[in-house]
């Protein structure tokens, strides 16, 4: 999947890498998609809430041997 | 309009500094607008030297512990910095973050920090012993944003 930006947060609790995420997004684009891993098995929840609350689009998300990947992209009018 | 999250932090330990660090920064990434009204104890987390704050064992039956122990060994001069240093490693090694970056965290996305003005000048504490970026007021200055606010909290 393309993506803009990569971040990793992995090895990173809670709320490290919902700050770390929204950081990120922060200086990008709008419509553009942001690529960051997480370790933290709390992750998975935690981005599908974040999305669900600020309007960014989770287009994707890869679970390999306990690395999260998600592929968030900026909402339209961020 | 942003929603509004209003917190009152009232404990100055190591463990209870956490809560509401934590829920103010992930409020504020999630497009919250946050304040914090620090009293009492709470005052602690606005030093600008977070050294100090420690964890105690004792009278905390839930704490997990490597060996049971009993409130009089708790007790014992040290028992307290040690059990801070294993919280701290702990910490450390679980990738938890520290109470100084989940602060700045909060700072940098506009978390605004109050301070009880009667609480500051019940302890002696001088405007110097705390971090630049903060308020003073009291529960009126609470209620101006907590009125509003779609989620309180008193921690």
């Amino acid at each position: 999947m393309e993506f803009d930006k990569e971040l990793d947060a992995r090895n990173l609790n809670c709320p490290l890498p919902i700050l770390r995420c929204k950081k990120g997004l922060s200086d990008m684009g709008a419509n553009q998609t942001l690529k960051i891993m997480a370790t933290d098995p709390g992750s998975v929840k935690d981005f599908q809430a974040f999305c669900k609350q600020t309007g960014h689009e989770l287009l994707q998300l890869d679970d390999a041997d306990g690395v999260f990947t998600f592929y968030i992209k900026k909402r339209a009018d961020a | 309009m942003a929603k509004k999250l209003a917190l009152i932090a009232s404990k100055g330990s190591l463990d209870w500094a956490y809560p509401p660090f934590i829920l103010a920064s992930t409020a504020a990434a999630l497009d919250y607008e946050v304040q914090i009204f620090f009293t009492f104890y709470g005052l602690t987390l606005l030093k600008k030297d977070l050294g100090d704050l420690k964890v105690s064992p004792l009278g905390n039956p839930a704490m997990p512990m490597p060996v049971p122990m009993p409130n009089l060994v708790q007790m014992l001069p040290g028992m307290e910095s040690m059990a801070t240093m294993m919280m701290k490693q702990k910490i450390a090694d679980k990738g938890v973050a520290s109470i100084e970056d989940l602060r700045t965290a909060c700072l940098e996305s506009g978390v605004k920090l109050i301070a009880c003005q009667m609480t500051v000048d019940l302890f002696d504490f001088k405007p110097a012993d705390f971090i630049e970026d903060i308020e003073f007021g009291g529960a009126a200055t609470f209620f101006e944003f907590a009125g509003e606010s779609d989620v309180n909290l008193f921690i």
